[in-house]
């Protein structure tokens, strides 16, 4: 049932090898975005896995953190590399597509094909480039429930992310709590600290000292900022990982060499890993995403817009959540999640909280981790008997 | 009815017995979540847990239980009044810093608490201590005492006591024998102060339904 608010959009100007599907919101109805700035034409790309069941219940919407994309569960279609979610999303997996259908939407301000600064302006025919608006997580949020009045998604059973993902679950049972069974937010937070901005920011400086930046207008100059890119992303990819993980990964090994090289080559491994995560990044990435995207994190903080109390985000809240965070993630540390519960046990929400035991950072939530896929698994199960889906048992992992 | 009805310990069940059906419960260092589990089945009560350990933590949500990582001690505080029909304290009183704030968290949290505790004046301990002038053990206590997480025991008669001077209404008490076989306090606490090894009670505010 198409509601009539989107309409597919034909795959001109967008690569037709991409799988999944893009449509065009906001023509009958605009988005009213934070910063002011009404957006009425403007496209998501989405990918879904699974099938939607008869009475529309079993939609998982999954929540990408900030340099994901809606390629969850299959190779990526520039990298070639696997899903970022390929160890979580599948049949029989986790998030099991053979009971669940799976909805991963690319962020609103993202460059796989939703509206961001890398696309054309339709009132302009230009590329947005830095007229694009600012946009918060909340905006994010709100586009994707226009993609669900599109798909005719009235509930979601549950919507899931990690990280920056995490937000906008956060963001979805505040704005929509009806429209949303369960939430799960995994290694994230309900505001940005002040670290977190200043590791952006650092970012962000990085990209915009690339001469190739060109004032943000690359794209008129056929140039791309990647070492500016290439820097942001190396600087992030420490916050993402574990002192205790590196030290285990790279130690003071060096690459390819018994000797230091007395210059400033890659003498460790360790900075050649980090060039590597760099220089892979800017193949698949816009620069001016990074920076919309960066700053839309760095705004967020949800107990702001409710008097203060994070606890006001969320009175009455039919939704159940579940909160996880991991030992080692400094980046979204325990203490942060547990803000959230202790606000959601304010209301008196049903929550299960877990902090997961790993020593592989902020990143855990990615990797394979036994004991965090058996507690989403059973929390999902828990969830869907509430809800009253038929899920047989979680398929027994090994 | 009984079949596929999980099995739980003695005192658990003397506890979920006590539990109205249909109703909402917080147990409080809920442990593996085993209460839980039979409340939310048998007695389709609206479940949630905190418990400490990750392990028992886990357990319990990966066995699609509303559990939640923390501590008794500081998250109590942030639960609104009267959230609860019953909030369940299973043998862990006597291993908390401040029981009796906890106790007082409790009524507050919930319109009536259900507090188990090991009895220390459970007449072998008594002996034992006299007999042998060294910390008593049984199979409640069963840590040595510099390795025991115990350290605020108490006997029935001092929790009784306790209660009465904050004005908690006992609305039921048990204690259970060595046999296990349960039994009602009577008025005097001279048999339950000795022969019962533990207790159960049912405890409410001295003001009814959360009116001050």
């Amino acid at each position: 049932m198409i509601t009539g608010v989107g309409h597919v959009l034909a795959r001109d100007g967008w690569p037709h090898s991409f799988p999944g599907q893009r449509v065009a919101l906001g023509r009958d109805r605009p988005l009213a975005l934070d910063c002011g700035v009404q957006l009425n034409d403007f496209s998501v790309a989405y990918q879904t896995y699974g099938r939607l069941n008869d009475d529309r219940s079993n939609a998982i919407l999954i929540c990408h953190a900030l340099t994901g994309d809606q390629f969850a569960a299959e190779p990526h279609p520039l990298t070639g590399r696997e899903g970022w979610w390929h160890l979580m999303v599948g049949p029989g997996r986790t998030i099991d597509t053979s009971r669940f259908y799976v909805i991963s939407v690319n962020v609103l301000g993202g460059c796989m094909g939703s509206t961001g600064p890398s696309e054309i302006n339709p009132a302009t025919g230009e590329t947005w480039g830095l007229t694009f608006p600012i946009i918060t997580i909340a905006d994010m949020v709100r586009a994707q429930a226009m993609l669900l009045d599109h798909l005719g998604i009235e509930q979601l059973f549950a919507v899931i992310g990690g990280s920056m993902g995490g937000m906008q679950a956060l963001e979805w049972a505040s704005l929509y709590p009806e429209r949303v069974f369960a939430a799960v937010p995994i290694a994230t937070a309900a505001y940005h600290t002040a670290q977190n901005i200043a590791f952006h920011e650092v970012g962000r400086q990085a990209i915009m000292a690339d001469p190739d930046w060109c004032g943000g207008e690359y794209w008129r100059h056929g140039k791309q900022p990647h070492r500016g890119l290439a820097v942001a992303r190396m600087a992030a990819h420490i916050t993402y990982l574990s002192e205790p993980k590196l030290t285990e990964k790279f130690g003071r090994r060096l690459q390819d060499r018994e000797m230091y090289s007395f210059r400033f080559g890659a003498d460790f491994q360790v900075e050649s890993y980090l060039l590597h995560q760099g220089s892979t990044f800017v193949d698949r990435f816009d620069a001016n995403s990074y920076l919309y995207i960066t700053r839309a994190m760095d705004y967020f903080d949800m107990a702001e817009r409710h008097g203060g109390a994070l606890a006001n985000a969320f009175r009455d809240t039919p939704v159940r959540f579940c909160v996880v965070s991991f030992t080692s993630d400094w980046l979204y540390p325990t203490e942060q999640s547990r803000r959230i519960v202790h606000a959601l046990n304010a209301v008196a929400a049903n929550v299960s909280f877990a902090e997961i035991v790993s020593n592989s950072g902020h990143d855990a939530f990615l990797l394979d981790e036994p004991e965090f896929r058996r507690v989403l698994s059973g929390f999902l199960a828990g969830a869907a008997q509430h809800r009253g889906l038929r899920v047989p048992a979680p398929a027994v992992e090994a | 009815m009984a079949t596929g009805r999980p099995l739980i310990r003695a005192d658990l069940q003397l506890i979920a017995d006590i539990v109205e059906p249909g109703s909402r419960v917080l147990d409080v260092g809920c442990g593996d979540g085993s209460l839980l589990y039979y409340l939310a089945t048998v007695k389709e009560v609206d479940a949630r847990g905190i418990e400490i350990s990750s392990d028992g933590v886990n357990a319990g949500v990966s066995a699609g239980l509303s559990v939640i990582q923390g501590n008794a001690e500081t998250d109590l505080f942030d639960y609104p009044d009267n959230t609860f029909d019953y909030v369940i304290l299973s043998r862990t009183l006597q291993a908390m810093h401040a029981p009796k704030t906890i106790l007082e968290q409790l009524l507050r949290i919930g319109r009536r608490a259900i507090v188990s505790f090991p009895n220390f004046g459970h007449w072998r301990l008594r002996w034992s201590l006299l007999l042998t002038g060294r910390m008593p053990k049984n199979a409640l206590l069963a840590d040595e005492w510099f390795t025991s997480p115990n350290i605020h025991l108490c006997s029935i008669r001092d929790f009784v006591t306790l209660c009465a001077e904050k004005g908690i209404v006992i609305e039921r008490g048990l204690f259970v024998d060595e046999k296990g076989t349960p039994r009602p306090l009577g008025r005097s606490l001279l048999l339950a102060n000795n022969l019962g090894e533990q207790a159960v009670f049912l405890l409410r505010s001295h003001c009814v339904n959360g009116k001050k």
